[in-house]
């Protein structure tokens, strides 16, 4: 642990986080690493054996059995985060689908793999985050929090053949952080998109089964990279408010 | 008036009827909102996001149909979340107009109901065989689960699509207390947020637990709203002392507004920070300390919102203003048109223009 990680332990302890994709991969490692720092921890995640895995694992973390990709699922998804949390400084969006699995050339990709992506990718964060906004803003308001990171990919800005549901579907996702992100200066509501790079996880499993795991990172190690950018993101955030403040007194 | 029946909450064509300070009524399009505001302006929003507090079970003592309607909260805690003042219909649903529905089974202390996946206790009834004090069992997160599973946002007959949560939330719902949407918050938008902002009008929120507007039944009614527990944030707190300095106006959005403010309201006209209870009925003989001027939709004679529009404007102009709504088809109930009233001067002199020119006045009518 180096100096800036013990840093981060400070500023994450009593923060509200809320977690999409919980039980796996980055979502997972992001889930232990906050709830060890002392952060107030919910997540969602589809499959009820691994969320109740997870919480038994993690006690006081709050878990919640949901698809994000599902419209339906969205409201009552963002009702028990805030229930649990009473409020979200933090949220990340780190559920993913790979589309078609095996991965495929667009051309023999069918249109319904296209449309889980883009429901689980992009539209998932989208409908979450917008629900959460009022939160966010609130938070950010307060001085808290207010920052939303979505997990992006490499895949998003470099053209892989075969990943073309994934990758376009994560650049989507990364051109509307981009922008939410310049909509929401003046809430004081920061959205973030972050490449995490290759790691070792259940996903890229799927994707490239035959993938030498000594040449991938592990989540641990992104989670870290995570955590420094939403701590900058909220150090950054709390600057601003300061001086907000200091202007209105004068 | 005509009950807004589709659920969208910022529809083009929405109107706004203005009663200024001096009893003069203005028709302007609801968009040109900002247009009526002054830089120095404070707009306290409720962030309350609202709660699918219609739980539909069975009484298992008599195995009747029942809907639980859940009405009242003793704080906003989230972990707070076991005991609930609630209203109990028997059975159907909300396309029967609430003063249609039938009485539940006789209820008791310790009947057990089973409300989907979850369980609960009735306590006590309080004072009315509708009306009962319940305890969910299990943890707060399992309560939390069953209610955004199996709940339901209260509706009305009017309305006649089922409500999703999205249709009640609003643009700043934050934090889930309210048992019906603080509706008021519906014609704010980040863009109006936004244009606010532009124009030097200052934004804040506060948190008000916002109760039923209605049960159709009259004994009932008249109890209405119950205590409500809000909570207004130190930053919220000084932006009104703040505008109170300068001269501008507090502008609630919404009548749970009002009460939070006038409930908490200190000397020299602010507001004090932290957590409380509205228990205050306002009308005519309320004297406001705090806030200048109410945000809200337009209320029919004889309810407890339309009463309490008489702390802000004599029963003469709210008469007027009764008629100009009728008489211009505005729409009335959570989805409909608003009305923007500021607290009388007390002064019977009428102003021929209100307002600065600019492009929205246009479309703006003073009444003769």
């Amino acid at each position: 642990m180096n100096a800036s990680d013990r840093n981060d332990d400070r500023n994450l302890a009593g923060l509200r986080i809320f977690i999409t994709g919980g039980t796996s991969g980055l979502g997972l490692a992001l889930v232990r690493g906050w709830h060890a720092h002392g952060a107030r921890v919910a997540f969602v995640a589809r499959t009820p054996d691994r969320v109740a895995q997870v919480m038994r694992e993690l006690p006081g973390v709050a878990g919640i059995v949901g698809d994000i990709s599902r419209k339906d699922d969205v409201y009552p998804i963002a009702l028990q985060a805030l229930g649990a949390l009473g409020g979200i400084d933090v949220l990340v969006n780190s559920a993913s689908s790979l589309g078609p699995v095996p991965l495929a050339l667009l051309g023999d990709t069918e249109c319904e793999d296209v449309e889980r992506a883009l429901a689980a990718n992009l539209l998932g964060p989208f409908r979450l985050t917008k629900a959460l906004l009022g939160a966010l803003s609130a938070s950010a308001a307060d001085g808290r929090g207010g920052v939303v990171l979505n997990v992006s990919s490499d895949a998003a800005s470099t053209p892989y053949p075969g990943w073309g549901a994934y990758g376009a579907s994560k650049a989507a996702l990364a051109h509307m952080s981009a922008i939410w992100n310049l909509e929401l200066e003046g809430e004081g509501v920061r959205i973030l998109s972050i490449d995490p790079g290759d790691m070792d996880t259940p996903l890229h499993a799927l994707a490239v089964p035959d993938a030498d795991p000594s040449t991938l990172r592990q989540p641990e190690d992104a989670a870290r990279d995570v955590t420094h950018a939403i701590v900058a993101a909220l150090r950054r955030n709390a600057r601003d408010r300061h001086h907000e403040r200091e202007a209105l007194a004068r | 008036m005509i009950a807004a029946a589709s659920p969208i909450q910022r529809p083009r064509e929405a109107k706004l009827l203005v009663i200024d300070a001096h009893g003069t009524l203005l028709h302007a399009p609801r968009r040109c909102l900002p247009n009526l505001l002054r830089s120095g302006d404070l707009v306290v929003a409720n962030d309350a996001a609202t709660l699918p507090a219609s739980l539909a079970g069975i009484h298992v003592e008599s195995g009747a149909p029942i809907e639980v309607r859940l009405a009242q909260r003793r704080s906003l805690a989230s972990d707070d979340v076991s005991e609930f003042g609630a209203i109990v219909f028997g059975e159907g649903d909300y396309r029967t107009p609430t003063e249609r529905r039938p009485l539940p089974p006789p209820l008791a202390g310790g009947d057990m109901l089973r409300l989907g996946p979850l369980r609960a206790t009735v306590q006590r009834t309080l004072g009315h065989p509708r009306l009962v004090a319940l305890r969910f069992e299990g943890s707060s997160l399992a309560i939390w689960r069953g209610i955004a599973l199996h709940g339901r946002p209260i509706q009305y007959a009017y309305v006649p699509t089922p409500l999703a949560l999205w249709d009640v939330w609003t643009r700043i719902a934050a934090v889930p207390t309210a048992f019906e949407p603080p509706s008021a918050g519906f014609v704010l938008d980040w863009h109006l947020i936004g244009e606010l902002r532009a124009r030097r009008i200052a934004f804040a929120t506060l948190t008000h637990a916002a109760g039923i507007s209605s049960t159709g039944d009259a004994a009932l009614d008249a109890l209405l709203p119950f205590d409500e527990p809000y909570h207004i944030s130190r930053r919220t707190a000084d932006a009104i002392a703040r505008t109170r300095g300068r001269g501008g106006r507090v502008i609630a959005a919404g009548t749970t507004v009002v009460r939070a403010l006038e409930a908490a309201a200190g000397d020299h006209g602010v507001a004090r920070a932290g957590a409380g209870v509205a228990r205050q009925r306002i009308d005519a003989r309320t004297r406001l300390r705090v806030v200048d001027a109410l945000l809200t939709g337009t209320h029919e004679p004889g309810t407890s919102h339309h009463a309490l529009l008489g702390a802000f404007a004599t029963g003469e102009s709210l008469q007027s203003a009764d008629h100009e709504l009728e008489d211009h088809g505005y729409r009335t109930h959570e989805f409909g048109d608003s009305m923007l009233i500021e607290r009388g001067s007390g002064t019977r002199a009428r102003r021929t223009s209100p307002l600065t020119h600019d492009a929205c006045t246009s479309n703006m009518r003073i009444v003769a």
